[in-house]
This record gives structure tokens, C-alpha cells and sequence, in this order.
């Protein structure tokens, strides 16, 4: 028996760690949403830079900014998780701090995450 | 897992630092570095659109910070970690599709990646001087 694997961890694919290739297929998908919307956003700022507060509240609350700046913020977040997971990973080997450092990324991402979310509708809802 | 004691007296396998240092070695650093820059730099993006959200006075005053020479130079270099990143991203696109492993192949990408993004970075900002009218 060259193969020391059963038939049904096979049909599975999951690996060792049970996941597959979900992280590195997730980080792909967000990678590429990502290009398009940070785009949109160095865009977005160039057009603001150096404008006063109506300006900008104008254009970030319309419809047309408001979609495509919490797309940015969801796959922003969801990429940025998933790659300072690794950096964990790869650099922290104490099982107790990498399962803290795991946490806490978990937690800022989403915490950031929220922090946008929250301006982009209060925005959207006009100030 | 293995026991910690028994683990020390084995030999490692060489680090980073007996190796010289390549192209493509330092892009993979710098990836991983502009990523985790990014990472904390997200704070910025949510400072800047809670001001917005707040009301003009404390957008004003994040605008000021962000204005000055100091915070200019944090945005040029936030502008150049994004864009390096980007087109790091594209390689491993490209690297995805199974091909491009070819080492000229790898070195031209390092270089044109590496040219690629300081030469955008300095395209956005003469943008953002322009839409400014400073230029």
C-alpha cells in the first residue's frame, strides 16, 4: 500500500487541517475584489484631497460610493484576517499566545471592520 | 507535540540569514511586510471615515494631520505599500495559473513589480497634486 490514506479522506481533500484549501481559495477571492475597490478608493481620496466637509459627505453618502466602500471594508478585512493569521502562524509558536494572537486578530479586524461599516452608513444616512 | 527539551539538542536547518540576499527573496519579505503594514495602516482608513462621519470641525482637524509633511509622508508611504502589494498579488495571480516559475521569468516579474510600483505611486500622488491644484 503506497498511500496510507483512506478513500473517503481523499474524496474529502481536507488535509491535515481539516480546511482543505478554503484559506488560500478565500484569500484569492478577496485579493482579486480587492484590486477593483482600492482603486475605487485612491480614486476616491484624490478626488477628495483638499476638499471641505460637504464635499466629501456628498460623494461618500451617495449610493454610487457608498456600495462599492463597504465592499472594499468587507473583502478589506476578510484579506487582511486571513494574512495576519498566517504571520501568526508562521512566528508565534507558543500554542497559548498563538491561540491569543489568533483572537485578537480576529477581534481588530472585525472591530475595524464595524468602525468603517458604521461612519459608511452614518454617512450614507447623511450627518 | 514534541517535547521542547528533547527538540533543542537536534540540528536546525539554516535560517534566512545564511542565505544571500536575492531580489525575489526580498520582494516575498517586503509582501509580507506591506501586508502587514496595510494590516494597522486599516486604522487610518477608519480614523478618516469616522471624521468624515462626525462633523466638519473634526474632519477638518483630521484633515490637517493628515495634510502636514508628517502625514503626507505616512500616506506616500501607505500609497506604495498598497500599490506593492497589489502588484505582488498579481504575481501570485499569475503564479496561480501555473506558470511564470521560470527563474528570468521570476526575476523580470520582481523587477517590473518593484519599478511598477514606485512609478505608480509617484502617477497617483501627481493626480492627487493636480486634482488639488497644486500643479
Amino acid at each position: 500500500m503506497s498511500d496510507m490514506r483512506t478513500p473517503l479522506n481523499k474524496v474529502r481533500g481536507l488535509g491535515s487541517a481539516k480546511e482543505g484549501a478554503d484559506h488560500f481559495w478565500r484569500q484569492r477571492v478577496s485579493a482579486l475584489a480587492n484590486v477593483p475597490l482600492t482603486l475605487f478608493l485612491v480614486v476616491t481620496i484624490i478626488a477628495l484631497a483638499g476638499k471641505d466637509h460637504a464635499t466629501a459627505v456628498a460623494w461618500l453618502g451617495s449610493p454610487l460610493a457608498v456600495i462599492p466602500m463597504m465592499a472594499l471594508v468587507i473583502s478589506g478585512i476578510i484579506h487582511m484576517r486571513l494574512g495576519m493569521q498566517v504571520i501568526v502562524e508562521d512566528y508565534v509558536h507558543g500554542e497559548g499566545v498563538k491561540i491569543f494572537c489568533l483572537m485578537l486578530n480576529t477581534f481588530f479586524s472585525i472591530l475595524v471592520g464595524l468602525a468603517c461599516i458604521f461612519a459608511i452608513i452614518k454617512l450614507s444616512l447623511g450627518t | 507535540m514534541a517535547d521542547a527539551k528533547s527538540q533543542a539538542n537536534r540540528p536546525l536547518s539554516p535560517h534566512l540569514q545564511i542565505y544571500k540576499p536575492t531580489l525575489t527573496m526580498m520582494m516575498s519579505i517586503v509582501h509580507r511586510m506591506t501586508g502587514a503594514a496595510l494590516y494597522f495602516g486599516s486604522l487610518l482608513l477608519a480614523w478618516w471615515l469616522i471624521a468624515a462621519a462626525t462633523g466638519p470641525d473634526y474632519f477638518a482637524y483630521v484633515n490637517d494631520i493628515a495634510g502636514s509633511f508628517i502625514g503626507r509622508l505616512v500616506m506616500f508611504g501607505y500609497t506604495w505599500a498598497l500599490i506593492h502589494h497589489m502588484l505582488g498579488g498579481i504575481r501570485h495571480f499569475i503564479w496561480d495559473t501555473g506558470s511564470g516559475f521560470e527563474l528570468p521569468t521570476v526575476e523580470l516579474m520582481a523587477r517590473l513589480s518593484l519599478i511598477g510600483s514606485i512609478c505608480l505611486t509617484l502617477v497617483i500622488w501627481v493626480f492627487g497634486y493636480m486634482a488639488m491644484g497644486a500643479l
